[in-house]
């Protein structure tokens, strides 16, 4: 057995580095453990030749197809949408594109607003500083004045419209129609140590410039210099309890296999809103059969991914293809609530510049754009450079049947069951996928688009995890309370995406560490009765 | 990008032959764009190392395609006329017959960062980092019009 912590973390991603930071000037002892490794910016594929097949790889967003070490296996064969995720020191924002948009006011009260789901317990003002905290920390570029928000004020300008972005603008002024300079996690100015953005193309793939604000290079250099500890390659198996029915600790393998019990005064769950529940589901006892913290029943259930439609047009003139940052501007257009769609709430477009040599070919290859031998050389051309085009986030709202439960009998390499999916597209996601198709061909010919390729839902695209744990002021409807404390263990807390009680149309890396932030503040507030 | 050369791969002779012959089916040589097939000798020894985790799968593709090439045309499929062999290559393609998708995203792979192909696109002969890319910022008084439009967000 280790010595006792104060606040024992399990998961160093985005919200495990945010909230480790956030309560480190507590001078509490406090241990994060993270089954994935500190990264090697320069090792990141952008620094090789094969950077766009590493994609496909080791650095594949796919647990599945990366089967890294750090990886855990997910049965997501009963879902037509896949996980995304990545298992190191940063968690997923080490792959994600950086698109960084806040939630709406709108967002945390479709309940009220619309009739369905449910109303979260915070709102968009309760978030708002910590949105602004988080944005000084992640270091966020943008524009200012954007009329799809509430004002903010970005740390940093906006990355460039580039010729994809000037040219897609142009077809929504035609149609009058709302974009804007997104939001983004990448430093467009030199930062708190890291170095602006050298347009390198392949920002889902890590960032060897350190421009995109991973935690890894925002949140954990400062948490770890204020005294937190990181332990890298400890895959945590369950969380124990103790005679009280508090949290006593957890059980984790450290990287040579051996199993260690480290005991600790608060536990807070940072895993994502697939290994949250798959961990809750694992820590069984006497006093939890069903798992730990899951009196409501709910652990693993809501389940909600965002719904991907990917258009993306043909365009006769060269644009920014390989080049840039894959994010430049969005449309929130069609986000607010219009019944007139067939569909309640909405979805943001998010307009991607472009893509690599081999995307390009296997795009047109696959598609049956670019034929195999003679005609090959003359058809890639016309594609290469030459698309650009968005992507619809379509809001998921929760439904109990979509869940994360334990496969009966896939293991991760440590024996721990692995998380299994059963998910399904409610009709409502159809339908707004389909609008979203639809409305971004329309915007794609006005800009000039002679074809249009599209591909609704994205398969591969569950890159947003959330709802399996969510937040609310009824122990019999939700998991954790209004400030992420577990209704069922006054000890436990959780911090990530699966505490989402709806999930916008928006990626939710920025909501997921306001949220973070602001659990973290209330548990400063309520320091000495913390378990009251 | 792949060091290890072609001879020392998993792969068989015939199933090499095979290989190549399909690869160079997929992507020929061009002389109009001055550009190597994907059984260019170098590239082809990239796609042989890449595909060798993926051995089982693609030598069962090969086999299928020696088959379909037997049974049509009485004959050996790198034996076969250009035309034939990317019809059969599609063919086998539209099957998904299980290594095929493989084989052609590493064919993908591995010419398209070729120097040779690289630089008939206009690129060069580089990774991304450390260099990176220019890119134009672009016209921001496009935004005028969506300024003048006013707020959109509902409140709550």
């Amino acid at each position: 057995m280790t010595d006792p912590v104060d606040v024992l973390i399990v998961g160093a991603g985005a919200s495990g580095a945010a909230v480790a930071w956030s309560l480190a000037e507590t001078r509490m002892r406090i241990v994060c453990l993270e089954q994935g490794d500190w990264m090697n910016p320069l090792a990141y594929p952008s620094t090789g030749r094969d950077w766009e097949a590493r994609a496909y790889g080791d650095m594949s967003i796919s647990p599945n197809r990366r089967q890294r070490d750090a990886d855990y296996p997910v049965n997501d064969a009963n879902s037509p949408i896949s996980v995304a995720n990545f298992n190191a020191v940063g968690g997923s924002t080490i792959l994600y594109a950086g698109h960084f948009p806040r939630f709406h006011p709108s967002d945390f009260r479709v309940k009220t607003l619309d009739g369905v789901a449910d109303d979260w317990p915070i709102d968009y003002r309760t978030l708002e500083p910590f949105y602004a905290e988080n944005d000084r920390m992640m270091g966020t570029s943008g524009l200012a004045g954007d009329p799809a928000y509430p004002p903010k004020e970005p740390v940093m300008p906006p990355v460039p419209l580039g010729h994809a972005g000037g040219t897609i603008a142009k077809g929504f002024n035609k149609l009058g129609w709302h974009w804007w300079p997104s939001d983004t996690a990448i430093a467009t100015e030199a930062y708190d140590g890291r170095d602006k953005c050298i347009n390198l193309g392949a920002c889902g793939s890590g960032c060897a410039q350190g421009a995109k604000a991973s935690t890894d290079i925002t949140y954990w250099p400062h948490a770890v210099r204020a005294g937190v500890e990181v332990r890298t390659r400890c895959r945590v198996r369950e969380i124990t309890v103790n005679g009280d029915g508090m949290a006593s600790g957890v059980a984790y393998f450290d990287g040579d296999g051996v199993e260690h019990f480290q005991p600790a005064e608060v536990v807070i769950v940072a895993c994502n809103g697939v290994g949250t529940p798959r961990l809750l589901l694992n820590s069984t006892s006497g006093r939890f059969p069903d798992g730990i913290a899951n009196s409501s029943g709910l652990v693993g259930r809501n389940l909600m991914f965002h719904p991907y439609a990917s258009i993306q047009g043909i365009f006769d003139e060269p644009l920014d293809g390989y080049r840039g940052p894959g994010v430049c501007i969005w449309s929130q257009e069609f986000y607010e609530t219009d019944r007139s769609r067939g569909f309640v709430r909405g979805y943001t477009y998010e307009i991607n510049r472009g893509r690599g040599p081999v995307a390009t070919a296997l795009t047109g290859m696959f598609g049956g754009r670019i034929p195999f031998g003679e005609g090959h050389h003359d058809a890639y051309r016309q594609l290469f450079n030459r698309i650009a085009g968005m992507v619809g986030i379509c809001e998921d709202l929760p439904e109990e049947h979509n869940t994360v439960t334990l496969d009966p009998a896939l293991t991760d390499g440590h024996g721990i069951p692995a998380p299994r999916i059963d998910y399904a597209l409610s009709e409502n996601s159809r339908r707004m996928l389909d609008h979203a198709v639809a409305r971004a061909t329309e915007a794609l010919e006005a800009a000039g688009a002679t074809d249009v390729i599209t591909e609704a839902p994205i398969g591969v695209g569950g890159w947003h995890l959330m709802g399996t744990a969510r937040m609310g002021t009824d122990p019999e409807r939700s998991v954790v309370n209004e400030w992420g404390r577990s209704h069922d263990v006054r000890n436990l807390f959780i911090v990530d995406g699966s505490i989402f009680v709806t999930s916008a149309g928006v990626n939710p890396t920025r909501t997921i560490q306001a949220l973070a932030l602001y659990i973290a503040d209330a548990m400063k507030q309520r320091l000495a009765n913390l378990f009251d | 990008m792949a060091t290890t050369i072609a001879s020392d791969g998993p792969f068989t002779d015939n199933e090499r032959r095979s290989l190549l012959a399909l690869v160079g089916a997929v992507i020929p040589a061009s002389a109009k764009h001055a550009v190597p097939g994907a059984d260019d000798p170098a590239i082809a020894a990239d796609i042989v190392a890449t595909a060798r985790p993926h051995h089982e799968t693609i030598a069962a593709a090969l086999r299928h395609l020696e088959s379909m090439a037997t049974q049509r045309f009485d004959t050996g499929y790198a034996d076969l006329d250009p035309a034939s062999r990317a019809r059969l290559a599609r063919e086998l393609t539209r099957s998904r017959f299980a290594g095929v998708g493989t084989l052609v995203t590493i064919t993908a792979q591995c010419y398209y960062r070729d120097d040779r192909v690289m630089r008939s696109l206009g690129m060069e002969a580089r990774p991304p980092f450390p260099q990176g890319f220019d890119i134009p910022q672009g016209d921001w008084s496009l935004l005028d019009p969506v300024k003048r439009r006013g707020r959109i967000y509902k409140g709550a």
